[in-house]
């Protein structure tokens, strides 16, 4: 097989990860987001692997770590979210401004809750 | 070191890109549909549906990852992404009272700049692949990446790697415990000598036996200690 094969299509899933990280408004999409752009690094990981053949494996034994690692951070992730939204009443990034610049405008859409309860922290 | 030493073939291969084999026919189905389904779960603007179409971009990763000889890692890849990561995922939009039906404001106001972004990743990083890879050529054999070999070397070589790993995974999983207690709820204490529902309370949690404590309001709970 060739190796172009496999990397360019890691590289597209990392840049459709990438979209998804800076365009997606709720954080659990782009927690899905970030996964995408794990598996396009697995997926480098292997092929390389398959194409270097070294003894130790290090591109498989790699790809078995991120996976394991990347486990763990979506349950991380979701605890913290679930306390974000539990403490502030919304999963939207851009109405989490509590530690923005005060002198910039919050966003016209955000409703009253969320608006005065950043106030409160500020 | 001869433990570092790659036995890939580096040179280029004089293989046409013309006429490919069987196996990178399938991989190039697949990763269209790898593809497809990615760029659907990150414009959806059904938030729940995203979700699914990860499952089929993730299921066909584990696709290629079989293709590519790694067949320990793809069945690692349907257990823990496709059993554990999506559910939580799952969990996680329904327990953040996703809307179920189609959202207008699914995506932020950004999303041109994230459009040219990606575009700019992606333009410059497959020229720089192509450019690098174009004559390489994969050696598929079996068996690269079977439950034996994966052992081997994962318990030869990466032992360290590996038990660090289980120390991580445990302070995740006391991390997310910790994290997501309430503060409130917690169950009072209970007092000795107040009935509640007719059963005695407050004998350390065990429960009365039929012998010592009939259930009537006018007997006192039996204190054993």
């Amino acid at each position: 097989m060739h190796l172009v094969y496999p990397a360019v299509l890691a590289a597209l899933l990392f840049s459709v990860g990438v979209y998804g990280v800076l365009a997606r408004r709720n954080v659990v999409l782009v927690l899905m987001s970030v996964e995408l752009m794990l598996n396009a690094v697995n997926l480098n990981l292997v092929a390389f692997d398959a194409w270097l053949r070294d003894s130790l494996h290090a591109g498989q034994a790699l790809t078995l770590f991120t996976i394991t690692v990347a486990a763990a951070e979506i349950g991380l992730g979701l605890a913290i979210v679930l306390l974000v939204f539990r403490t502030r009443g919304t999963a939207d990034i851009d109405r989490l401004t509590a530690l923005g610049d005060p002198n910039e405008d919050a966003p016209e859409s955000a409703p009253e809750a969320a608006v005065q309860n950043d106030r409160a922290v500020a | 070191m001869s433990l570092l030493a790659a036995a890939g073939s580096l040179d280029p291969a004089a293989r046409s890109f013309l006429s490919p084999t069987g196996v990178e026919i399938v991989f190039l189905l697949v990763g269209l549909a790898v593809l497809g389904s990615a760029v659907i779960s990150v414009t959806t603007r059904q938030l729940v549906h995203a979700a699914l179409w990860l499952v089929v971009a993730l299921g066909g990763l584990a696709i290629e990852f079989l293709l590519l000889t790694a067949e320990f890692v793809a069945w690692v890849q349907v257990l823990i992404y496709l059993g554990s990561v999506v559910v939580l995922v799952l969990f996680g939009l329904m327990l953040t009272k996703a809307p179920i039906g189609r959202s207008p404001d699914a995506n932020s106001g950004n999303r041109w700049v994230a459009l040219g972004v990606a575009l700019a990743a992606a333009g410059t990083l497959v020229t720089l692949v192509v450019d690098a890879f174009r004559t390489s050529w994969v050696d598929l054999g079996a068996g690269g990446g079977s439950t034996r070999v994966t052992g081997e070397y994962l318990f030869r070589y990466w032992v360290l790697p590996f038990e660090a790993l289980s120390v991580l995974l445990l302070a995740a999983l006391v991390g997310a415990i910790v994290l997501s207690r309430t503060g409130k709820g917690r169950v009072p204490k209970p007092r000795a000598g107040k009935l509640r529902a007719g059963k005695p309370v407050g004998t350390n949690g065990r429960a009365a036996s039929a012998t010592t404590a009939r259930p009537t309001a006018s007997t006192p709970p039996v204190q054993e200690s």
